[in-house]
């Protein structure tokens, strides 16, 4: 019983080993996490095809560090996106927002399926009309040759 | 098949070539012609006033804060750089050269922290800056949302943005642009 007490006594350790240390920013796992899916999803602009999760640039650590400290603070991950596109602009975000600027866009797979079809019609072929049928002198021909 | 159909069949693929073809051919013209960067980045800061910052001087010199873009006299330029950049070294003659004709430019030091660096850096290429003002930690810089060393940004007289530009300066895009907007903002 008293091994028992005295564990329990040590189980707030637990949640201290939850703890992690990234880019020089404290945070419990659960933050980690969550930093880590807005940093997914914002890109580089340094390398432009990365995201700031999996950069090493200089840039994009000093903003993976912005990004955790606001998430201890309780920010939330649309307002930490807010903040970037504030300053970056919607280029920031890997994934554009839809907005008129992206109308055409979003709209592309749509208007390719379009196309599509209209290159279907265009293409598709008409039967050709059955032939008429035989008259009487005809038959009589072929009857002829088939002797 | 209808002519008409017959004709579309063709027509629609030889249009879609052409229209492409015109269209890269277009954008690698412009590319060539430094007309035309598919990586520069439109600038959130335009059509606005710089964020709020305080920054101390350097290598002797005042620094600035953004209550000192209000309204500058004329239109200016403020240029992030730093010693380590070497598009910031292409670019100094530019500077030096535009300084001369008579147009202010604060410099902003970019995250500059090796002692003496920048100072060697003034000596050997000519200060250009009316103010010189450091951002060691780049903190300011992402605020600006600044992406790379050197830009440059004009503040027209009542304190807006009117361009920023990523990358060295040089005679065609001063030609281009950085004259058009000074008559422009004048």
């Amino acid at each position: 019983m008293r091994i028992l007490i005295f564990l329990i006594a040590f189980l707030p350790s637990l949640a201290w080993a939850q703890m992690v240390t990234r880019d020089g920013v404290t945070l419990t796992q659960q933050q980690e996490t969550r930093a880590e899916a807005i940093g997914d999803q914002l890109r580089c602009l340094v390398c432009q095809n990365e995201s700031i999760e999996g950069s090493s640039a200089t840039l994009a650590k000093q903003l993976r560090i912005i990004i955790r400290q606001q998430v201890v603070t309780g920010a939330s991950s649309k307002d930490i996106k807010a903040y970037m596109v504030q300053r970056y602009g919607i280029f920031v975000l890997l994934k554009p927002p839809f907005m008129p600027l992206t109308w055409a866009l979003y709209a592309s797979p749509f208007i390719a399926v379009l196309l599509g079809f209209l290159a279907y019609w265009v293409a598709r072929r008409t039967p050709a009309p059955p032939a008429p049928p035989l008259s009487d002198a005809d038959r009589a021909r072929l009857n002829e040759l088939l002797e | 098949m209808s002519p008409l159909r017959r004709r579309l069949l063709f027509g629609i693929p030889l249009a879609v070539v052409v229209g492409g073809g015109t269209g890269f051919y277009t954008i690698l013209r412009r590319m060539q012609e430094n007309d035309y960067d598919p990586h520069a980045l439109p600038s959130p800061l335009i059509g606005k006033r710089p964020p709020a910052f305080t920054l101390p001087g350097t290598a002797g010199m005042q620094g600035f804060s953004n209550t000192d873009l209000l309204a500058p006299p004329r239109p200016m330029l403020v240029n992030w750089f730093a010693s380590w950049c070497v598009p910031c070294l292409q670019e100094a003659p530019m500077l030096a050269q535009l300084a001369k004709s008579g147009l202010t430019i604060w410099g902003i030091d970019f995250e500059d922290n090796a002692a003496g660096a920048l100072q060697n850096f003034l000596a050997q290429n000519g200060n250009p800056y009316t103010r010189l003002a450091s951002d060691a930690s780049g903190l300011t810089a992402i605020n600006w949302g600044v992406y790379g060393v050197p830009e440059t940004y004009f503040i027209d007289k009542t304190g807006i943005v009117r361009w920023r530009y990523a990358g060295a300066l040089t005679d065609e895009v001063v030609a281009s642009t950085l004259n058009p907007l000074l008559k422009q903002y004048a």
